[in-house]
């Protein structure tokens, strides 16, 4: 048995500690809004929280979160990021920002950890932020904006 | 078309399975809420007669005027949407129509997914076939929904009449509320509901005059928003049913080859593995989990019988297609005679050109969910062929189309491939489930490599263009040859190929809008090319607006004409297009200087024009092209004619996201065989752009009063030939092979 801490509750799994966090995410604890879109750190698509930090939950093994702390897209709005994760998640709303909405739990983790550092990004921090996640519908220009106007609003 | 007599009023009780029911409401809670029982509350104008003859006793009253909508006592508007949403907004755009006619409050609208119904939800512009895409979902269903909203309306009008005895024209509905002013009475949709059932569909039904829309034309907030931004709109690869086991399949390297044998020995030492079994696609291993499945998987030996399978490269395939380009082809579009003004030129341009396969790469990779029993199969999917797949699943298993029930959810993106022509991994689930006897539902999932490396592309094509000039500089002829492979060959389309000619691979090229004398377009259709192809987003524009547009961009250059005005000349017949393509020029500020180039850097503007799936889209392109060839694309200023707007704000994202698709395929996109097998695999080989390469666009929509026309593809095909004419300006360099190659391109 493994532990680690889910949006604020402990968890203890019984999987090989070599199984990407995604995996236990989705089809051990059934989180299944972080989403499987590459298995390669190349899209986004899982990206989580570690200790506060982005990280890409395909690429990140069981054994290197044992007793950390873990966000994913179901607790972000409730944890210490919360004021944050509202902003974000209203002006992606206010701005229709999703499309097939597949990529965008993990477009919204990325964000929040992007202003939960940074309350005024400019582009080119957006840019830097935010490249790691794909999406094929062309949503950018829409993030891009939704990410200022949350801004603007926790300014 | 008669509403009384369409299929979609049915008397049969909505077939919503309660698995469903389940599912969505784990996940999208608020989906159901207020209107539970939702299989046993159904009044139907002309079946509640009967349905009281058989004391059926509903818990919840619902008005279900038609196969369209459901209004229920508790207020609620469910509008059931006959398309899947996979992203373009649809489910916003068919409920805003719906709400329109009926008048009802945005915000007590609700959609939900129709089932796969051959009789009441054919795609009307594809005969009877229900199905979602060629950019038809709001054009097929524009007129059929405003009938059955406004359908509603009248019953709930007619209801209230009676209740309140007074006339009918004398009551007013607006955002929601029914009102007789005289008498100062009013009622919510909710209380006139189970009254409203027990009216009859009135004759002569008034739709609005546009001038009276309130939603229709307005910003309307997507439906999907909440759901999608906290993770929790349903995929299918969201579902877990008890006792599922999840699949992982290997596919043969090479298109067509079968498995000879395979060992499993190491695959089923994998933890969690709990079967492996033949399929006709290959070995499927089936797991606990999508982690286990996937290792299992890698741990196989298979042997493959290759004695039929394809093997011929990406560059022998191209040079196939330049040599049958030497060759006349079918007859896609004659007039004049090309050949003998070409012969009597002044001045002949020349020019081919290459497009390579494209993989369609949604985010989502493929996946589908089955549950068999002896008289049933039950799908979980995103799907595109509805009653295709339903057809063909019940073909394969021995059933009757009704016993397979098809589950929609979302899709996280498609852009074709789940309007799979062969129902090709909705079948592959099917038979896994079957090689295991049932014994467990099954959920099939491809890994990114799957989905990349095992089929179903945009066809590779090479376009052969030759323009013949007079002394004067004026076109004089055109001859355009196309060779690729057929996408509606063997597929539920193929009759609508004639002479040789799918019209898939041939569109944008024969409809060429411009006033040319001599015009011939030409067409072959390789069949001995064993790679899987498939409609991708603006199917045949795809290639056939790059080639006719950076060719005529050409041709204007030639003759020393501004690109703009040359092309405006020659739109005499087509002002949709002229109209669009003034737009765009003029809000790109056409004509005026760009911002200067910093040192070592070179700037240009380019334009391009297409129509596809009825609507036109212009575009201008604002370009930088680095000293190492790189290529930045700055701004991209399209207007767009796509009938009356829906839904303004859709549009404009659907405008926005097509220039990002179609970036991706031009500046990285490309799937190569060597020897067969596939190159690419993951997106460090199969590239979309990222969010640093995406360009600032904006969108400018005409206003029309014409009926709505496709939005979700016609935005893709100006993209890459307003860039390339932009490249072409700055550089002078024109680009014949996409993707591009900043090697091309160096200073
Ligand atoms: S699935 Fe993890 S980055 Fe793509
Ligand atoms: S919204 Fe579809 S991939 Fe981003």
């Amino acid at each position: 048995m493994l532990a680690f801490h889910v949006n604020g509750k402990t968890v203890r799994v019984d999987v090989d500690p070599e199984t990407p966090l995604l995996w236990v995410l989705r089809d051990t604890l059934h989180l299944t809004g972080t989403k499987y879109g590459c298995g390669m750190a190349l899209c986004g698509a899982c990206t989580v929280h570690l200790d506060g930090q982005p990280v890409r939950a395909c690429s990140t093994p069981l054994s290197a979160v044992v007793g950390k702390r873990i966000e994913t897209i179901e607790g972000v709005i409730r944890g210490s990021g919360r004021r944050v994760a509202e902003a974000v998640q209203a002006a992606w709303q206010r701005l229709d920002v999703v499309q097939c909405g597949y990529c965008q739990p993990g477009q919204i983790m990325s964000a929040v950890a992007l202003l939960k550092s940074n309350r005024k990004p400019t582009d080119a921090d957006i840019d830097a932020a935010m490249t790691g996640n794909l999406c094929r519908c062309g949503t950018y220009q829409r993030i891009r904006a939704a990410i200022h106007e949350a801004a603007r609003g926790l300014a | 078309m008669d509403l009384s007599r369409t299929p979609a009023i049915s008397h049969r009780p909505m077939d919503i399975s309660t698995d469903t029911a389940r599912i969505e409401n784990q996940s999208r809670r608020h989906f159901f809420k207020g209107v539970a029982g939702l299989t046993l509350a159904i009044y139907l104008p002309h079946a509640a007669a009967a349905a009281r003859g058989r004391a059926v006793a509903p818990k919840v009253s619902a008005f279900v005027p038609n196969a369209f909508l459901r209004i229920g006592d508790d207020d609620t508007v469910t509008v059931i949407a006959k398309h899947l949403e996979m992203g373009q907004g649809t489910h916003t755009g068919l409920a805003t129509i719906v709400a329109e006619e009926l008048d009802a409050a945005w915000s007590q609208v609700r959609i939900e997914a129709a089932p796969a119904d051959a009789r009441r939800y054919n795609n009307l512009l594809w005969g009877p076939m229900q199905g979602t895409g060629g950019s038809t979902a709001m054009a097929n269903s524009w007129e059929q929904l405003r009938k059955a909203g406004a359908a509603a309306r009248a019953m709930l009008v007619a209801a209230a009449a009676r209740r309140w005895q007074v006339p009918t024209d004398e009551i007013t509905v607006n955002v929601g509320v029914i009102a007789h002013t005289p008498s100062r009475r009013k009622a919510k949709f909710g209380e006139l509901a189970a009254a409203a059932a027990r009216e009859s569909v009135p004759a002569g039904l008034r739709l609005k005059d546009p001038r009276e829309f309130r939603l229709v034309g307005k910003q309307v907030l997507r439906k999907d928003s909440a759901d999608k931004v906290r993770g929790e709109a349903t995929f299918t690869q969201d579902v877990y049913l008890p006792g599922m086991l999840t699949a992982v399949v290997a596919h043969p390297p090479r298109f067509g080859a079968k498995v000879k044998s395979f060992d499993a020995v190491r695959a089923r030492a994998v933890k969690g593995v709990v079967d492996v079994v033949a399929i006709p696609s290959g070995v499927a291993v089936l797991a606990k989990d999508t982690w286990s499945a996937k290792k299992g998987r890698d741990a196989l030996a298979v042997d493959w019988d290759e004695t039929s399978a394809f093997k011929l490269g990406s560059d022998a395939i191209s040079a196939r297609y330049r040599e049958l380009a030497q060759t006349p082809g079918s007859v896609a579009r004659k007039e004049g005679d090309a050949q003998a003004a070409l012969t009597a030129a002044a001045h002949v341009l020349r020019a081919s050109y290459d497009f390579p396969y494209l993989a369609h790469a949604a985010m989502e990779p493929l996946n589908c969910v089955v549950r068999l029993s002896p008289e049933r199969c039950e799908i979980w999917n995103g799907e595109q062929m509805h009653t295709v797949d339903q057809m063909k699943v019940a073909e394969l298993l021995g059933l009757k189309p009704e016993q397979v029930t098809l589950n929609m959810l979302y899709a996280g993106g498609s852009f074709g491939r789940r309007a799979s022509k062969d129902s090709d991994y909705v079948l592959e689930a099917v038979n896994v489930a079957r090689a295991i006897s049932g014994r467990a539902p099954v959920k099939l999932v491809w890994m990114r490599e799957d989905d990349m490396k095992a089929g179903y592309y945009r066809p590779a094509f090479h376009h052969a263009l030759e323009a013949a000039l007079d002394p004067q500089g004026r076109l004089v002829g055109w001859r355009h040859r196309l060779v690729g492979q057929s996408i509606m060959a063997g597929s539920p389309m193929a009759g609508m190929i004639k002479a040789g000619i799918d019209p898939s691979s041939v569109e944008g090229a024969s409809n060429l809008p411009y006033a040319v004398p001599n015009l011939l377009v030409e067409l072959h259709t390789p069949t001995d090319i064993g790679v899987p192809v498939l409609w991708w987003r603006s199917v045949g524009s795809t290639h056939t607006a790059y080639a006719t547009e950076t060719f005529l961009d050409e041709v204007a250059a030639s003759t020393g004409q501004d690109p703009v005005a040359y092309r405006m000349a020659l739109l005499g017949r087509h002002p949709r297009h002229a109209g669009v393509l003034r737009l765009a020029a003029d809000k790109a500020g056409w004509g005026t200087p760009l911002a200067p180039a910093a040192r070592g850097e070179r700037r240009g503007r380019g334009v391009a024009v297409h129509e596809s799936f009825r609507s036109f889209v212009a575009q201008v392109a604002e370009v930088t092209v680095h000293a190492d060839g790189s290529v930045r694309v700055d701004r991209i200023v399209c207007a767009v004619d796509c009938g009356i707007a829906i839904n303004p704000d859709t549009i404009r994202a659907q405008i926005e996201g097509s220039v990002g698709f179609a970036l991706s395929a031009m500046l990285h996109g490309a799937i190569t065989l060597k020897d067969g097998v596939v190159e690419q695999s993951n997106f460090h080989d199969y590239a979309p752009i990222r969010i640093n390469e995406m360009p600032r666009v904006e969108v400018h929509i005409v206003s029309s009063a014409e009926n709505p026309t496709g939005i979700g593809e016609p935005g893709v095909p100006p993209v890459a030939p307003a860039v390339a004419n932009a490249i072409a300006a700055a550089t002078g360099k024109r680009l014949r092979r996409l993707p591009i190659s900043p090697e091309d391109l160096k200073a």
